[in-house]
């Protein structure tokens, strides 16, 4: 198909879903007027009924937790699928040759870029820490933490040599904290079928005091980080390549 | 006040998408796409949605970015090693 | 004030895509998939904002309080989860077709280029 035709079509599908939109918006609550029971219901049952402060993370964890386990498996699927992708057809020939194209053409990281990379790993890993384990009481969770724990690893990849780095794509590690961790939220399920009957219903008692309330929301938190964590820093080394690890000279 | 701050930042947001898809190179692109994850946490920190703010300010400022780097990067070997490959035959 | 956050979504979505159809680059195809899948996050947030409620995390307000709808919030949070998962797939497609196409642009990438 043209340019021009392409234009065409895009046109005329926009103009279509304007038309839907415009249609779409005229039963839509205004913004700033939503007046939705089941969200209202949710956030005023968060407190007396799991004692856990934050009803995001307790909607997401407990009461709507088949949706997140679906979603969990949807990231497990697709980190697997880029693996897959990426280990398939390795061309060592191809691969000796990309390096040797590259050893002309790229600087060294710089001492100072390695410092400071190595100074950050330590706070970085402190802070997803914190945000994995209160992901129940303030905002965060087992998502925003486990990226910020990758981070803090793929920090270490930055200021030099690291085992996992070295030897490049998919450490068997990781793909175990993967898979280890999207099996936990399952275990977590098959827990709430045991405990109450009902796969995925809160099987531990939320009473408690600090960190130990909301019943399994902190471990479901802790299984989403351990597979985040897992998942980014496969698709990291699975594309990182071999240039970037070669030792300093 | 809320809301003088909530239409810049919705203004911010839809120029901030603009630029994304007019910035053709892919590097500049990826710094780009990085600000504007920035402008959309923002946008939801103001919404209260503090959790959600959260998750997009590391998936926009680090996992999407090293991702995208890394690709672009690989691409760019591949690239260097088929030019090499043509001008050994 | 009232639809103005539905606008800018349908603005995102509509560049977007606008994005998308004129590429010549995987790489920018795949975040303009991006900015489209961000007006999906405006549109839910927008939909359960409630106008001076709060974040509803009782950490520090009463349980009393008038909140914003929690439900959207997870539902968007899933959404940014599943943007990142796309996007790496995406990525990995990207630089598997490379290797076989020999290119980044969509339209060299045909059954008769192969």
């Amino acid at each position: 198909m043209s340019r021009r035709a392409r234009l065409v079509v895009l046109a005329v599908g926009l103009a279509l879903s304007a038309g839907v939109l415009v249609w779409g918006l005229v039963s839509v609550p205004g913004f700033g007027h939503y007046s939705g029971r089941y969200g209202r219901i949710l956030a005023r049952d968060t407190v007396p009924d799991r004692h856990a402060t934050n009803a995001v993370v307790v909607t997401t964890f407990d009461y709507r937790g088949v949706d997140t386990l679906i979603e969990e498996f949807i990231l497990f699927v697709s980190v697997v699928g880029v693996t897959l992708l990426l280990r398939t057809q390795r061309d060592e020939e191809r691969a000796r040759r990309a390096a040797r194209a590259a050893e002309r053409e790229d600087p060294e990281t710089s001492d100072a870029l390695r410092w400071v990379a190595l100074g950050l790993v330590g706070p970085v890993a402190l802070l997803a820490m914190y945000i994995v384990t209160h992901g129940h009481l303030t905002p965060g969770g087992g998502f925003q933490g486990g990226i910020v724990l990758a981070t803090s690893l793929v920090l270490v990849f930055v200021a030099g040599r690291f085992a996992i780095a070295r030897r490049g794509r998919g450490h068997p590690l990781l793909e175990a904290v993967h898979g280890t961790g999207a099996a936990a939220f399952a275990m977590i399920g098959f827990g709430g079928l045991i405990g109450t009957g009902v796969f995925l219903r809160n099987f531990i008692s939320s009473g408690g005091t600090g960190l130990l309330t909301g019943g399994m929301i902190p471990l479901a938190n802790l299984s989403v980080g351990l597979e985040v964590t897992g998942a980014l820093l496969l698709v990291v080394t699975e594309l990182l390549d071999q240039r970037l690890l070669r030792p300093r000279r | 006040m809320t809301d003088a701050l909530l239409i810049v930042l919705l203004t911010g947001l839809g120029i901030g998408g603009w630029l994304v898809v007019v910035t053709r190179e892919p590097v500049r692109q990826t710094l780009v796409v990085s600000i504007y994850g920035l402008v959309l946490s923002l946008t939801f920190f103001v919404v209260q949605a503090p959790d959600v703010a959260l998750s997009e300010l590391v998936v926009g400022s680090v996992a999407l970015p090293v991702m995208l780097l890394l690709a672009i990067a690989k691409i760019r070997e591949q690239a260097a090693a088929f030019d090499e490959e043509e001008r050994d035959e | 004030m009232s639809v103005y956050p539905y606008l800018v979504a349908a603005w995102l979505f509509g560049v977007g895509t606008y994005g998308i159809v004129t590429s010549r680059d995987c790489v920018h195809l795949i975040v303009c998939l991006t900015v489209v899948q961000s007006s999906t996050y405006v549109v839910l947030l927008g939909v359960g904002y409630v106008t001076g409620g709060k974040a509803p995390i009782f950490a520090d307000i009463p349980t009393t309080s008038v909140t914003v709808d929690p439900v959207v919030q997870a539902l968007t949070l899933t959404d940014v989860v599943v943007e990142a998962t796309v996007t790496a797939l995406l990525l990995a497609l990207a630089v598997q077709a490379h290797k076989r196409f020999r290119s980044v642009d969509p339209d060299q990438m045909g059954l008769m280029h192969g």
